[in-house]
């Protein structure tokens, strides 16, 4: 009897759960169905509201202008050549000022934080450093590097360099002592303690410095080609700028979000993948 | 020095200096002795500085003044005799079950094939088979002191100290965890240091039960623990031997915390 009550219940449980699991189905194709809605009208109505003249296409574009200058570049290239030159040029200015800085900004953070005496004297002026506006650094660069690749490069650097030391510097400062403590005594030497201990207790400070420091070398090196160089996105928009080409510079900024959201993606997967460890918070 | 001693703490002194520069006397020549394989627990008022003889001890801090020898030598920095199981949990989160327990081994140099091998039969030991990949956040408090019991005694330490490790678990995994240290330690006769505020825990336990007094701390009574071995936890606490035993540490424990 009982039993037979318990049988039915439980295929109760399983039909209310098919319409549980369906729910859940819906909700999700309705948010996906209002994000389109909501790019749509946004959209849409900057399109119409230029070709009326409440907004000036002359200043604001619109953004059927918008996507014929981006077919433009990719189908006849820019005017400085090929617009995945000007993608790749920009990218490489990136990445490597972003792997220089990131690597730079690792080390010296484990450094400055296992060593209590550097950290007091040196912390004034990290937060200084970090206080200035060091894009202006650029034209420093420019004028001591040229137009050439390194001046870009060395901007993302700095961009990127004191993002990453200072949360690397934070992240070993907040390495649990107990960790520290259980891995000498159970035989570490202090390189083991700074490698297998330190260092990844770190990682999930230091990663998450790595979302913000790419979008900051990517600043960085389109801020240089603007301010002078002979090839890249930055120079594009200086390009469009000139020219009083607002559909070109918001054509631009399009082909560098996705650049970066590209980007984005890769850490994430990164990130994952080193920090699997991690309890997964919702 | 009387060489039947495995662990001699000789009239140590130990401060520690604030921010600030301000000075905290924490241990006022203090003495105390272990034998060897002897299981000791060491119960005091809060703050007293129980934990503070365990990490003299271990060599992660140095005394200021006074002696502190194994096997009556003075020695320098961690002592690799020494085994240390933390009130909090210490085992690494970023490291699954099996890398936790074969981190000690590796640390000192073992190679690979040998640390892992050694760590499955630690693992099948501390009965944690089926979770030899599982990270530390994916395990009940229990198993997670199962994992750093594991990771202790791989490294077969003559001197094992424990600083309240079961006092953040709840009721039944604390007996079971306690249980679990007694047969454990049966097969692996090390001196045990086991710091604790639990009375009842020091005596099931124990073989001797310092009482510490308060600040300046010193051994303010020896009580020599002749429950019959092997102990069952869960039974021995209801023994007259038991009661009376507790009964009389806490009336000098009483003394000295005065609210």
């Amino acid at each position: 009897m009982i039993e037979q009550k318990i049988k039915n219940r439980e295929s109760e449980i399983k039909e209310l759960e098919q319409i549980s699991i369906k729910k859940v189905k819906d909700r999700w194709k309705m948010v996906i169905f209002y994000r389109l809605l909501f790019l749509a009208v946004t959209l849409g109505g900057w399109e119409i509201l230029g070709r009326v003249g409440v907004i000036d296409p002359f200043f604001f574009s619109i953004p059927s202008k918008i996507i014929y200058q981006i077919y433009i570049w990719i189908i006849k290239g820019t005017s400085q050549g090929p617009l995945w030159v000007q993608v790749l040029v920009t990218l490489e200015e990136t990445v490597l000022g972003f792997l220089i800085g990131a690597v730079m900004g690792i080390i010296c953070g484990i450094a400055l934080g296992r060593n209590k005496m550097l950290a007091d004297i040196f912390s004034i002026y990290i937060k200084i450093a970090n206080a200035i506006p060091r894009i202006v650094l650029g034209s420093i660069f420019i004028i001591a590097l040229g137009l050439g690749m390194a001046s870009k490069v060395a901007l993302a650097v700095v961009m990127v360099f004191f993002v990453v030391f200072g949360n690397a510097f934070q992240g070993v400062r907040e390495a649990d002592t107990n960790l520290i403590a259980n891995a000498r005594v159970l035989g570490a030497s202090d390189r083991q303690v700074t490698f297998k201990v330190v260092l990844p207790s770190a990682l999930s400070w230091i990663l998450a410095s790595l979302h913000i420091s790419f979008g900051f070398a990517l600043v960085g090196a389109v801020v240089g080609e603007f301010l002078g160089s002979k090839q890249g996105i930055g120079l594009l928009i200086a390009t469009a700028q000139g020219a009083f080409n607002a559909a070109g510079v918001f054509a631009a900024m399009i082909v560098l979000a996705v650049v970066a959201l590209l980007a984005d993606y890769l850490i994430t997967r990164l990130e994952n993948r080193l920090l699997k460890w991690r309890p997964t918070v919702q | 020095m009387n060489s039947n001693y495995l662990i001699e703490l000789d009239n140590v002194d130990r401060r520690f200096t604030s921010p600030e520069g301000k000075i905290i006397q924490v241990l006022n020549s203090f003495s105390m002795n272990v034998k060897p394989g002897e299981f000791c627990a060491v119960v005091g008022p809060t703050g007293c500085g129980k934990s503070t003889t365990l990490s003299l001890i271990s060599g992660l801090a140095k005394a200021n003044a006074g002696k502190v020898l194994i096997e009556g030598k003075e020695f320098d920095g961690i002592d690799p005799r020494v085994g240390y199981v933390f009130q909090t949990d210490a085992v690494f989160p970023w490291k699954n079950v099996l890398d936790n327990i074969s981190a000690g081994p590796l640390f000192r140099g073992m190679n690979k094939k040998e640390a892992i091998e050694k760590s499955l039969d630690w693992i099948k030991r501390v009965g944690l088979q089926g979770f030899e990949y599982h990270y530390p956040h994916q395990l009940s408090g229990g198993m997670r002191k199962r994992v750093a019991l594991a990771q202790t005694f791989i490294n077969s330490p003559d001197i094992l100290l424990m600083d309240e490790p079961f006092s953040a678990l709840d009721v039944q995994t604390k007996i079971l965890m306690q249980q679990e240290l007694l047969q454990l330690w049966s097969k692996h006769k090390a001196a045990v240091v086991f710091v604790t505020h639990d009375i009842e825990e020091a005596v099931i336990l124990a073989d001797k039960v310092f009482v510490l007094s308060k600040r300046p701390a010193r051994v303010k009574k020896i009580y020599n623990i002749d429950i019959e071995r092997p102990r069952i936890v869960s039974e021995a606490k209801y023994t007259q031997k038991f009661i009376e035993i507790s009964k009389s540490i806490w009336n000098d424990l009483s003394e000295e915390v005065n609210i």
